[in-house]
């Protein structure tokens, strides 16, 4: 058995991800790529009624980066499911790209980060970077092109022929962010993709990905707990509530587009983390 | 040799009490045909060479071995190869079918609603009834519509043997924990991919486990295929007439050839596993 390879060289900065061409999905700058209105869902079990999540109104732009932030139950992770088909609404109506759910996904949409890397143990970081590809019957020279492209996006192509198990928990979540970047996708979903990590290896991922976002121009909708994370990521931040679940307040973020980690040291972003703090507060006195 | 060493004290631990056993066990038979003037001695050693000894010595059944194994041409009835060759081709046969029907029924059961309400009792029912009852009657069957040679002892063999790869595989096939399925809905595979990229893959890890508890069991059913079916040929024919007419260096031989087919048949598994490893850079 091999030992845990050591920590990959942080992402470099000057690559781009080069766009072939437009995606067929990509809407015209400042369109709506997301839209609900009274989205709910209730859960029936053991004859309980639990509602995960009520009356959610949202509208999400072309570009935007939108967080959902709120504690443990508020329904961030299901609301998330809700716009990958992963889940069912119950009641009110959702769009993605014009399209319900389904259709979208079914169209391929979105690329989708979970809670953990789910990589394939069996596959090396390459073939697992390729496993939508071929899922999309792409032929094998573009599969392998486009699985070095994103391996080199993140920063791993030394590391494509290891397996999961050789990488540490952040070069596995690199891997799984180059597996769902790998098809293009024009709208990244992600649910608390650094939650398992530690902080340095957290902070080094939360700047990365603020690059890859500014470079692609994606739109991104990202789980977090974290207010700092989210404050630092967003154009967008909605803060959310539990029992209900339900969207207590949406904060625009007056940073600048482009940012660096000092930014987390400035007046405004302190008083931007200050209103999603008064936010959530709130949220939890009226519960 | 780490590993091999303490297999090795096992092995001359057996031998040894085997052995000693050998001479209280054969002591009444050599005594009866001893001399009347022979010494305790003269009759301890003659418990090592009986021609018809309860307990042959380790020395007699390697001799024995030994001499049937490569000392008689492979068509003779004597040939232990002949025989042996005979019951690993039935095995292998059967243990084939146990593989196909195994892994067809666990796909059915793991996809199909009704099959998996209704199916599984059945299976259970089918290991419930003793082979030995079975077994008389499928040969027999067989036999009057003419299907006679291998065929009918490979079906019992893997009558026996497809139960724990069935299993074994509706186990494996759901085995995937829900994000590695979610992902794949979220790439809108199909069926068929699901399986290809996510059912078959992580069903290994219980599909070779699965695999050698079936091998040895493969080769008992063709064994006991064999005893109905006049004791033409195959080690279980080697068992019958053996203990028909007293012979036991012949059943214990035939026994411990049988040993020695169901432990190259683990090997031949563990093989199988340890290439497919090899393509998972070192990992199940």
């Amino acid at each position: 058995m091999r030992a845990v390879a050591p920590e990959a060289p942080a992402w470099p900065d000057t690559q781009v991800l080069p766009r072939e061409a437009a995606h067929p999905l990509e809407s015209p700058v400042g369109e709506t790529v997301i839209e609900a209105s009274g989205l709910g869902v209730t859960f029936a079990a053991h004859g309980h009624e639990t509602v995960a999540l009520t009356g959610v109104d949202l509208a999400i732009r072309k570009g935007e980066f939108v967080s959902l932030i709120g504690p443990s139950g508020c329904g961030k992770t299901t609301l998330l499911r809700l716009i990958a088909d992963l889940t069912q609404a119950t009641s009110g109506s959702l769009t993605v790209n014009g399209m319900t759910p389904a259709e979208a996904r079914q169209k391929r949409a979105y690329g989708y980060v979970f809670q953990a890397p789910a990589l394939y143990p069996w596959r090396n970081v390459e073939r697992n970077v390729m496993l939508p590809l071929e899922v999309m019957g792409l032929p094998r020279e573009e599969r392998r092109r486009r699985a070095s492209r994103v391996l080199e996006l993140v920063g791993l192509s030394e590391f494509r022929r290891r397996f999961p198990w050789q990488l540490s928990g952040g070069m596995q979540q690199r891997a799984s962010i180059a597996r769902a970047l790998s098809f293009e996708p024009p709208l990244l979903l992600m649910d608390e993709p650094f939650g398992a990590l530690d902080e340095i290896t957290r902070d080094g991922l939360t700047l990365h990905l603020h690059q890859l976002w500014q470079r692609t121009g994606l739109t991104a909708v990202f789980v977090t707990h974290s207010v700092p994370e989210a404050v630092f990521l967003s154009t967008r931040i909605v803060v959310m509530s539990s029992r209900p679940g339900r969207v207590v307040a949406v904060i625009d973020s007056r940073l600048p587009r482009e940012r660096d980690l000092d930014v987390r040291e400035t007046q405004q972003f302190l008083s931007v983390a200050h209103e999603v703090r008064v936010a959530l507060r709130q949220g939890h006195a009226d519960a | 040799m780490t590993r091999v060493l303490p297999v090795l004290c096992v092995l001359a631990v057996v031998i040894t009490v085997w052995f000693a056993a050998s001479v209280p066990m054969n002591w009444s038979q050599a005594a009866a045909l001893a001399d009347d003037n022979a010494s305790w001695a003269d009759i301890a050693a003659a418990t090592q060479s009986l021609e018809r000894p309860l307990l042959p010595t380790p020395a007699q059944i390697a001799g024995n071995m030994v001499t049937t194994l490569f000392f008689y041409p492979i068509t003779a009835p004597r040939s232990l190869l002949h025989h042996a060759l005979v019951t690993a081709w039935e095995s292998l046969f059967g243990f084939v079918i146990s593989l196909g029907a195994g892994i067809a029924l666990a796909i059915g059961i793991v996809h199909i609603r009704t099959l998996d309400r209704t199916l599984m009792p059945w299976l259970v029912a089918s290991q419930a009834i003793p082979v030995l009852a079975i077994a008389p009657m499928v040969v027999v069957v067989l036999g009057n519509i003419g299907l006679t040679g291998a065929l009918p002892k490979a079906l019992i063999a893997g009558w026996l043997s497809f139960f724990p790869i069935t299993t074994g595989m509706v186990k494996g096939l759901r085995s995937s924990d829900v994000m590695q399925r979610d992902l794949l809905h979220t790439y809108n595979a199909t069926v068929s991919q699901i399986f290809t990229k996510l059912r078959w893959p992580s069903s290994m890890a219980f599909l070779f486990p699965a695999m050698k508890v079936a091998a040895p069991l493969a080769l008992v059913g063709a064994i006991v295929a064999e005893l109905p079916t006049g004791a033409q040929a195959g080690l279980g024919a080697r068992l019958l007439t053996g203990s028909y007419y007293g012979l036991t260096l012949q059943i214990w031989s035939a026994l411990l050839m049988a040993a020695l087919l169901a432990v190259l048949a683990i090997g031949l598994v563990d093989v199988a596993q340890a290439v497919l490893v090899r393509g998972r850079g070192g990992r199940l």
